[in-house]
């Protein structure tokens, strides 16, 4: 018997799935997570810089709250990125994976910069933005069509399809850079016309407005309508769909239109209230961090004030400890890597539950 | 008394707060055929599964052959000479059975089909099963997808058989044939455990009978001092009033008319070939016939699911007393024509429900249009989700619970709820006890007795023949998606439904053979 017992082994843990947790302990949870990123990092600094964590931390928030003009940085960027997380955020409900909000949102800011280009002091300033915003919103929905209707009729891969229309949209804004300049330098400079009013004299204030009322009524829209319900319904399973008569293929195609409108309007925002220019860099990758956050609030469009916060606040902050450590901005963002895995990584523990090897004698 | 074969002692398993087994203790003997009787959800299956190696207990220990072992692996399970067979097949389609018997088997022998397959003839002869080892599974029936399960186990030199609830896709005849093989390997000095909810197949197979409710072991008794209502109430904890009421039907009229309908796969397959019924109002029509006949073909073609390539489906609408064509219909059409039709899918939570959505939510699925406004009424499905959780005895936390945290008796309580609110004049129900304790099936077939007795026209996919004899009033056999009869359900036996669910197999088999003269 006695060397019969060392032969057993049961597993050191296995995993069980939880039913359900209080609020307060996920919070915990979420909180302790945190705590122990910042104490990792902290730890990681004070071995590879030789520098004080709490300095290290401080520069970190400084990044954003550092001034009143970097309070006004992080909110403009906040409101970009959230602007084209919402805008993502039909599609993946739908559980269609559009990743091309890049290029969506780019043909849009092309459309605005075209009627700059070409319109701009020909007609009433108040016209051409009308003409920015319909040309912009239109441009980036048939930007989203494409993909959409080969989906619908034809079940391709929206996934490449997407992305492949992203290359599309920065060659062909790459073109008509090559042709709107005279030289060929490729750089426009800012366009005189068609900028969007400065509201209370700030020139970030109507974009701020305009991106809450969005993130709102995105809300609504898929929360309490009946096409954001069908939406949900299709996401969840096409043939419950088609079992109480939604036609699958037209709220596939009306759904990417939606998103890509929004992404359209993300363009416009961008260049006729911040750039008032085009480059093929314009959008410079938002598109695919607007699916991170869109993913991070699990596409609540009002949990995404927050991820999107966090995403901003968090490079921000590391630009700034890149500055005033003066090292390269590599090392920065490993910590801001680790923040956010730890943020991620604490939903496992929150759905799920190990179970340690406790051997309690039956006899 | 025989040597225990499998001893487990105080297991306890538990899902998040849900506790599976509680402190189970139970053996099984050499040479014994024991039944573990329990309704669905009750914790056989994980029970089962802790000695396979598929799930792992929480506490308590198991002990083969009187040694304590640890099965962490279905792996380690046969190093204990335990081998499970599980409800679903777990087979590759386009390997033939030979082949499928010996995947994952690492002898230190050389990889020869001959002897494998002459090894496989051995133990095939031995309990006396047919079995074709060059046969490709794909081409096989399910009764011998089974076999190839079971032979499977004992190529492995399994000495301890489970088997999961093995009858639920056989017929009669093949349940009989199975339950003779079963005797002789138990008369061959195996250990066999059956799980099953039938009590009838119980009684005739078992030598002894562990009865589990609610996750806890509430006896084990030998089969022969035992009766049916003993078990059953042993089973579900109270007496439990085992018929149902079935009226005559009161002015039945032509409600469906289905003529010779004929449809294919998408994999090219005849799936419905000349199909034809009528369906009256105030009778239920039973379909009865082995799991994946073209019931399903057949019920979503009239849902306006289904591609037809042929025939006609007419309904007759008792209000305006004309025919309507549903042919190529689409869902949305179907209703937009007036005509009331629900439909229970057999697929609840990927059809008929939407998992991840609150039982309000799913209310409305069917009625979420009505009204001009783009937002959406929430009042009256939250009412009607309220309405059906009281009056069918829902077991949920609250309307706002996601349907797919209920247990699979209340799922099926929502979407059957649902579906009858909408005031259906023909209701199909495909297997809409499946996975449900004994309370509530009888209380679904009160509740389809009840349609039917207000003139509804019900139209009942059933799987245990001795329900479909008691309730329906006429049943429609279908295998291999013709049609081989329609009887009486007053008058029908067993038997003959059995006959009829393989009849056509029989016929095509003689075919093949006159084909190869």
């Amino acid at each position: 018997m006695q060397n019969k017992e060392e032969k057993v082994h049961e597993p050191l843990f296995h995993v069980s799935k939880r039913s359900s947790m209080p609020l307060w302990e996920s919070t915990a949870i979420r909180v302790a997570s945190i705590l122990l990123a910042l104490l990792l990092c902290g730890l990681l600094v004070a071995l590879f810089l030789g520098k004080n964590p709490a300095d290290f931390y401080v520069s970190l928030f400084k990044g954003s709250f550092g001034s009143q003009r970097k309070i006004w940085k992080l909110l403009k960027d906040i409101a970009v990125l959230l602007c084209i997380s919402v805008a993502v955020t039909p599609a993946f409900r739908m559980k269609f994976w559009n990743i091309g909000a890049e290029g969506q949102t780019l043909v849009g800011a092309l459309a605005s910069a075209a009627c700059m280009y070409y319109l701009g002091g020909k007609i009433p300033e108040a016209a051409l933005i009308a003409l920015m915003f319909v040309s912009s919103v239109l441009a980036g929905a048939v930007w989203g069509l494409f993909p959409a209707v080969c989906k619908a009729l034809w079940n391709t891969n929206e996934t490449l399809f997407t992305l492949m229309m992203n290359y599309v949209a920065t060659f062909f804004v790459a073109f008509c850079l090559i042709k709107w300049t005279p030289d060929g330098s490729s750089s426009l400079g800012i366009l005189e016309h068609g900028h969007l009013p400065r509201l209370f004299g700030n020139e970030y204030i109507l974009l701020i407005i305009v991106v809450v009322l969005l993130t709102v009524g995105m809300y609504i829209y898929l929360d309490y309508s009946k096409h954001g319900y069908e939406i949900s319904v299709v996401g969840e399973s096409n043939r419950t769909a088609c079992y109480i008569g939604i036609d699958v293929k037209k709220v596939i195609i009306r759904t990417m239109l939606v998103s890509g409108a929004v992404c359209g309007l993300a363009g416009f925002l961008i260049v006729g209230a911040l750039d008032h220019s085009i480059t093929t860099e314009t959008v410079g990758g938002l598109g695919f961090t607007a699916i991170m956050v869109s993913w991070l609030a699990k596409f609540n469009p009002l949990l995404m004030f927050v991820t999107s916060f966090l995403i901003v606040f968090l490079n921000q902050g590391a630009s700034q400890v890149s500055q005033s450590f003066n090292i390269s901005n590599a090392f920065p963002n490993v910590v801001v890597g680790i923040i956010l895995f730890f943020i991620i990584g604490c939903e496992f523990f929150i759905n799920y539950k190990i179970n340690f090897r406790s051997r309690k004698e039956v006899k | 008394m025989a040597e225990k074969a499998v001893e487990l002692v105080n297991i306890t398993k538990k899902f998040g707060s849900i506790i599976a087994n509680n402190n189970v203790s139970l053996e099984v003997m050499k040479g014994e055929i024991l039944a573990v009787l329990g309704e669905n959800g009750c914790g056989k299956t994980t029970l089962m599964n802790m000695i396979a190696g598929i799930y792992f207990p929480d506490s308590g220990r198991i002990f083969v052959d009187g040694k304590e072992v640890v099965i962490r692996s279905p792996k380690d399970a046969f190093k204990y000479k335990i081998g499970m067979i599980h409800q679903h097949f777990k087979l590759v389609d386009v390997f033939t059975a030979g082949e499928n018997i010996v995947l994952g088997v690492n002898d230190g022998t050389k990889y020869n089909m001959k002897n494998i397959n002459s090894r496989i003839m051995q133990i095939a002869s031995r309990y006396g099963f047919n079995i074709d080892p060059q046969k490709k599974i794909h081409e096989m029936s399910v009764s011998e997808k089974q076999t190839v399960e079971i032979i499977k186990v004992l190529y492995r030199g399994a000495d301890i058989l489970i088997l999961d609830e093995p009858t639920a896709v056989l017929t009669p005849q093949e349940t009989q044939k199975l339950f003779e093989i079963l005797r002789r390997m138990r008369d061959d000095g195996k250990s066999i455990i059956i799980i099953t909810h039938k009590l009838h197949e119980v009684l005739s197979i078992s030598d002894r009978v562990a009865v589990l409710r609610k996750g806890e072991h509430i006896a084990t008794v030998r089969t022969s001092e035992t009766n049916e209502a003993e078990l059953t109430e042993m089973m579900v904890g109270k007496k439990v009033d085992l018929n149902i009421k079935r009226s005559e039907p009161k002015d039945p009229k032509l409600r469906l008319h289905i003529s010779n309908l004929n449809s294919t796969n998408d994999e090219g397959i005849l799936v419905l070939k000349n199909v034809s019924f009528d369906a009256y109002s105030g009778e239920i029509l039973g379909i009865a016939g082995i799991a994946g006949s073209g019931q399903r073909e057949l019920l979503e073609a009239i849902a306006g699911l289904e591609h037809l390539d042929s025939g006609e489906i007419t309904y007759h609408d008792p209000k305006t007393d004309k025919d309507v064509n549903l042919r190529d219909k689409t869902p949305l059409q179907i209703r937009d024509l007036g005509v009331r039709l629900s439909f229970v899918p057999e697929d609840r939570l990927g059809m008929g429900l939407v998992g991840n959505m609150n039982i309000t939510d799913n209310m409305m699925l069917r009625s979420y249009r009505r009204g001009k406004s783009a937002f959406l009424d929430r009042k009256k499905p939250k009412e009607l989700a309220e309405k059906i959780i009281k009056d069918l005895e829902v077991v949920t936390p609250g309307t706002a619970t996601p349907v797919r945290r209920l247990s699979g008796g209340n799922v099926q309580k929502v979407l059957v709820g649902r579906e009858i609110a909408a005031a259906p004049s023909v209701l199909m129900a495909a297997y809409p006890v499946r996975g449900l304790d004994i309370n509530s099936s009888y209380m679904i077939y009160n509740l389809l007795t009840k349609q039917k007795e207000a003139g509804v026209a019900v139209i009942f996919v059933g799987e245990d023949l001795d329900v479909l004899i008691e309730l329906c009033d006429r049943i429609l056999v279908i295998n291999g998606g013709k049609v081989t009869g329609i009887v009486d359900g007053r008058t029908a036996k067993k038997e003959e439904i059995g006959l009829l669910m393989t009849k056509t197999d029989k016929i095509e088999n003689e075919e093949a053979t006159d084909d190869a003269e």
